[in-house]
């Protein structure tokens, strides 16, 4: 059957550039998340840079990814560089909405409880803000985590590697059985990121809590 | 405005919303930072103690009790304790007793997340979390307001005994003057931004200072004022035979007196002290007499 041909034939080359494509991905979140954490708390902090941020984040989501490519060219060149620098841009709308959203609905009663017991400003961070933020975070993540494994296999466009290779020799090379192959492993892998973060949302301290009341 | 609380003290600053009385609460654990003036606390500036010791310090019970709800009971009384490095068994000791303090079985409710509970016991949990380090003083704002009256009624008197029993002092914000006389030593009368009366709660409602706390102890609603005075505040001292009318404790109010008169048309009532011995008598005339509000000769800022 075409539609498997490939991926069994060659299933060590999948898996390889399966690899290559998951450590693209992470690698992009990994660092837009530093980034979007700062942004985030900003915009939560100080109200007014809300909008703008958001919108700024929104318009470059809007951007076709395959001219953001091409207009990285002349300044980074390709390869995996630039493919990082657009992943990790297009993921922060995804990642600051969340976690601000997050933060913000942190209840302030329970933030002034906090400051009123003589918790630290990163204790009230570390233990109380974000751990009442973190299922939302996780959302946000889980959104970005995903689309970034769709939009990444545009990235092979600039000879980042990854599974796109896969589809754009598949079309060059009118071979359909590579496309297939291609397809199937970017959805499996974006499946099985969006489950896993899903698991991760159930295991934190706000979910226990939520299943605990029923 | 200038006020000195003493240690051991149970006082309630009274007072309509906007008056100041959260305002200078939140002042004295620097939640808000005063334009002028100072606090003293053991006759140490709070402004030149940090922030974070002076309020691990200090029990902090509000009105929305504040419970991290990602945090079982125990680890919401535990904080303060482990903020202070704690030992594990100290603190885990010490959260049993203070859950058996406040009347909630630690087998029961240790694990318990705050959703698990009711109103009454979530503010339970916030005041077991605030005494958790034994702080000696202790900042309530409306503490119980967000509750239902028999609630209300039980956890104040359960805060009296347990004010009685470990005897902090206590500032306590409230809006309700029946709270107010029935928790404080003293109260707080305060009036945008300054104190107009403090005074025993007794003295408050038998000598208000002035107009505005004339009404706020119920000037023209004599019900309510009845129900603020004290039975042993107008019964007379026994004469004579035992009289042999229905009972009253002297610890209850002269609104029940009242009721209690009408109710087995009883010329007098017997008052009895909390062991049941009787103490005095009392009747329809010395509750009149008590209940006559008197209104204070009005200054020149209150004839307009």
């Amino acid at each position: 059957m075409v539609m498997f041909d490939y991926l069994i034939e060659h299933r060590d080359r999948v898996w390889e550039l399966t690899v290559e494509h998951l450590q693209l991905t992470l690698l992009a979140i990994g660092f837009a998340l530093p980034v979007a954490i700062v942004l985030a708390l900003l915009i939560a902090r100080f109200r007014p840079l809300n909008l703008p941020v958001l919108s700024t984040l929104g318009i470059i989501y809007t951007i076709p990814s395959l001219a953001a490519f091409a207009f990285l060219i002349p300044v980074v060149g390709i390869g995996r560089q630039p493919a990082l620098i657009v992943l990790a841009a297009y993921a922060q709308l995804f990642l600051v909405r969340n976690i601000a959203t997050g933060l913000r609905g942190v209840d302030p009663a329970v933030l002034e409880a906090a400051r009123g017991m003589g918790m630290a400003p990163w204790q009230i961070a570390l233990r109380v803000e974000f751990p009442l933020a973190l299922p939302v975070i996780i959302a946000g993540i889980r959104i970005a985590l995903v689309t970034t494994i769709s939009l990444a296999t545009i990235a092979a466009w600039i000879n980042a590697g990854g599974l796109g290779a896969l589809l754009f020799n598949g079309i060059t090379r009118n071979n359909q059985s590579m496309i297939w192959a291609g397809t199937l492993a970017v959805t499996t892998l974006a499946l099985l990121a969006d489950q896993l973060m899903r698991l991760l949302e159930r295991l934190t301290a706000v979910a226990r809590a939520r299943r605990a009341v029923g | 405005m200038s006020l000195a609380v003493e240690p051991g003290e149970l006082v309630v600053l009274l007072g309509p919303s906007g008056c100041g009385k959260t305002t200078l609460l939140k002042m004295v654990n620097r939640l808000y930072e005063p334009t002028g003036g100072r606090i003293l606390l053991d006759g140490q500036p709070v402004g030149e103690m940090s922030t974070t010791a002076l309020r691990r310090g200090i029990g902090y019970v509000i009105q929305q009790t504040g419970l991290f709800p990602h945090m079982r009971v125990a680890d919401n009384i535990a904080v303060v304790p482990k903020l202070l490095g704690w030992k594990r068994e100290q603190i885990s000791q010490r959260i049993d007793e203070l859950l058996e303090l406040v009347g909630l079985p630690p087998d029961e409710y240790r694990r318990r997340y705050p959703a698990q509970l009711s109103g009454g016991q979530q503010q339970r949990v916030g005041l077991a979390r605030a005494l958790a380090a034994n702080p000696t003083t202790l900042l309530m704002d409306e503490p119980f307001g967000a509750l239902d009256a028999i609630t209300r009624s039980r956890l104040q008197q359960e805060l009296r005994e347990i004010h009685g029993r470990l005897g902090q002092t206590v500032l306590f914000v409230t809006h309700d003057i029946e709270e107010a006389v029935r928790l404080a030593d003293r109260i707080v009368i305060m009036r945008a931004g300054r104190v107009v009366q403090y005074d025993e709660p007794l003295r408050i409602v038998m000598q208000p200072a002035d107009e505005f706390v004339s009404e706020l102890v119920g000037a023209g609603d004599v019900l309510r004022r009845l129900s603020l005075v004290p039975v042993s505040a107008a019964a007379e001292p026994l004469a004579g035979t035992l009289p042999d009318g229905p009972t009253i404790a002297e610890s209850s109010n002269l609104r029940s007196a009242l009721t209690l008169l009408l109710e087995e048309r009883a010329e007098r009532l017997t008052v009895v002290d909390a062991a049941g011995q009787p103490t005095g008598t009392l009747d329809l005339r010395a509750i009149e007499t008590a209940g006559i509000v008197p209104v204070p000769e009005a200054t020149d800022a209150a004839r307009w």
